[in-house]
């Protein structure tokens, strides 16, 4: 038990500060700060989605803000009609991942190459801007649910309790659930890169080829990540809606979908924790830069990301962990044994 | 009588106007070692491709064991045990040797037999020294003796290696002599390469590409005092 805890470290260690900050936080931040944090865990859930695909499968998806919209607008559509919850979240991640495995079949099983899956992905979350741009009007709902069009669908109900849909989730619940599947989704991806698919997967991101002359399927690989990363991104973007009460066509914007990568190149793609931190230090600075008229926020935000470019270019994760780290420990122990490559990115 | 380990017959490959193969019969015998020669371009590379399902034969067919496996998929003819380590090699450059070797080892055995078999290949082919580091970071040599690892670890009923020598070193080529003859104790080969002084080191049999169709199978002997061989091939190399 001792030895799984050493060898783990990094992730107890990541887990108690998760589990420490949903016990402070909500008692040292107001009410404004909390809702802000809680938006900032959806995001890390859809960095970690894209992490998932692009930074262990290799999968060059620029167009995943597809999923996480369509996540947004199935639970929305459902929730409206339903009047619960409960089905509208599991739908919100089942439609994303099957259209995902759609999408991956044609792509992986065509074996066309990765600048072509993005730009298909990319092509894909317009289709979706320009149809819901173009549902303006009452001809336009399913159910009872009004598309709105580019002016959106207010009044989304929140998420409840299971299947009890007076028991709506207030804003620390709703904090407690976002930051508690934060912690699931990152644990879980972690055991799952752990496992024989994991490892083959990242070995796929590595080399294709040689997998495929192991004997193992890497378009069946490809497209069950890429699926699982589909109802990750669906399942953010059903939070995204019941935190805010509000969808509107911009969630399938090249805008959005650019911002999940920055994300990832400001952390680090090929790590976990690293989309985590780059996601909410973005968002934060999203937001900071917002409500101030001195400059334009776009360059800023430009300015950060080629800063990050030309001097992290692996991003900020993959610098700690491989650099700064064995650098301090170097300064304590000058005659240290060499660095052990194989735990090394663990978090 | 059982049928041959692998067999080809009249296996021709086009690509557009070139033929690449043509007519190709070819039969390799259960713990075989043949070696594959003959001048650029004269089809030994594609024929491994036809043999390992990457491309299709344009004609002709493919028998492993009897069973035709002409239309299957890469991944289906690696998962009948044809192993192959191809002439740049092909590894995972961003993973340790342990990794690497882990990742096939582990297609066919659960997670403790995986890591079993991984320190077993380590300690025949002697990679201890670098198995916990990136192979990406390995010299030339390591990375082939890594990839041979790889496809020992896929637990192969016959291994394609094309030029397992190019680019060693002499010391490093000694070496792989001799885990050729190694592996050939419980392994059928084929093994394309060009070095002739390393292929009179380990070859049995030898057949002779050229312009895409068999020239001539025969002994070492006979092979390198034909005539015909000389001619298109060999050249000076040989007379001297």
């Amino acid at each position: 038990m001792t030895a799984v805890l050493r060898a783990n470290a990094g992730l107890v260690v990541v887990g108690l500060i998760g589990v420490a900050l949903m016990i402070v936080l909500p008692l040292a931040l107001d009410l404004f700060e909390l809702l802000q944090i809680t938006l900032y865990a959806v995001f890390a859930i859809l960095a970690l989605s894209l992490a998932f695909i692009w930074g262990y499968g290799g999968i060059l998806c620029f167009g995943h803000s597809a999923f996480f919209g369509l996540g947004a607008y199935a639970y929305a559509v459902a929730v409206i009609n339903i009047g619960e919850s409960t089905a509208p979240l599991l739908l919100a991640m089942l439609l994303p991942a099957l259209l995902a495995a759609a999408l991956g079949y044609f792509m992986f099983y065509a074996r066309i190459s990765d600048i072509y899956v993005g730009v298909i992905t990319l092509t894909l979350t317009l289709i979706f801007y320009n149809c819901m741009n173009s549902t303006a009007g009452p001809a336009y709902h399913i159910g009872d649910a009004l598309l709105g069009g580019f002016n959106g669908m207010p009044n989304i109900p929140s998420l409840n309790i299971p299947f009890m849909p007076d028991a709506t989730l207030e804003p620390l619940g709703m904090f407690l659930l976002c930051s508690g599947l934060l912690l699931i989704v990152y644990f879980g991806l972690h055991g799952l890169l752990a496992t024989r698919f994991g490892r083959v997967l990242v070995a796929i991101r590595e080399n294709e080829q040689r997998v495929e002359f192991l004997g193992y399927d890497a378009r069946l690989h490809k497209l069950v990540a890429f699926a699982i990363g589909g109802a990750l991104a669906g399942l953010a973007g059903c939070l995204f809606v019941a935190w805010g009460n509000y969808v509107s066509p911009p969630v399938f914007s090249v805008v959005q979908s650019a911002q999940i990568i920055i994300w990832l190149m400001v952390g680090g793609s090929g790590t976990l924790l690293g989309p985590v931190l780059g996601a909410m230090a973005m968002s934060w600075l999203t937001v900071k830069i917002g409500t101030q008229q001195l400059v334009n926020a776009s360059a800023i935000l430009g300015a950060v990301l080629l800063v990050f470019v030309l001097v992290v270019p692996r991003g900020v994760a993959p610098m700690v962990t491989e650099r700064l780290v064995p650098w301090l420990l170097s300064l304590r122990r000058p005659a240290a044994a060499p660095r052990d490559i194989a735990q090394e990115g663990k978090a | 009588m059982s049928p041959p380990l692998i067999e080809t017959r009249a296996l021709s490959k086009h690509f557009g106007g070139v033929q690449a193969v043509r007519g190709i019969d070819f039969a390799l015998a259960e713990g075989e070692l043949r070696c594959l020669i003959g001048p650029n371009g004269a089809g030994k590379s594609t024929f491994f491709k036809l043999l390992t399902g990457q491309i299709k034969p344009t004609s002709g067919v493919v028998l492993f064991r009897g069973v035709d496996i002409t239309s299957l998929q890469a991944h289906e003819i690696a998962r009948l045990g044809i192993g192959i380590k191809t002439q740049v090699p092909s590894v995972f450059n961003g993973l340790t040797t342990r990794q690497n070797l882990w990742i096939a080892a582990a297609r066919h055995a659960g997670r403790k037999e995986a890591d079993a078999a991984v320190e077993a290949q380590v300690a025949r082919l002697g990679l201890g020294r670098f198995a916990d580091r990136l192979v990406g970071q390995l010299a030339h040599g390591q990375r082939q003796w890594v990839e041979l690892a790889i496809v020992l670890c896929g637990k192969p009923n016959l291994i394609l290696l094309d030029e397992p020598a190019a680019g060693m070193t002499e010391e490093e080529r000694v070496r792989t002599t001799e885990i050729i003859h190694e592996i050939n104790r419980d392994h059928p080969l084929i093994v394309v390469e060009h070095d002739m002084s390393f292929i009179r080191t380990i070859a049995r049999r030898i057949t002779v590409f050229d312009r895409g169709s068999i020239l001539m199978e025969g002994s070492v002997d006979e092979v390198f005092g034909s005539q015909v061989v000389r001619d298109v091939y060999l050249g000076k190399q040989a007379a001297a």
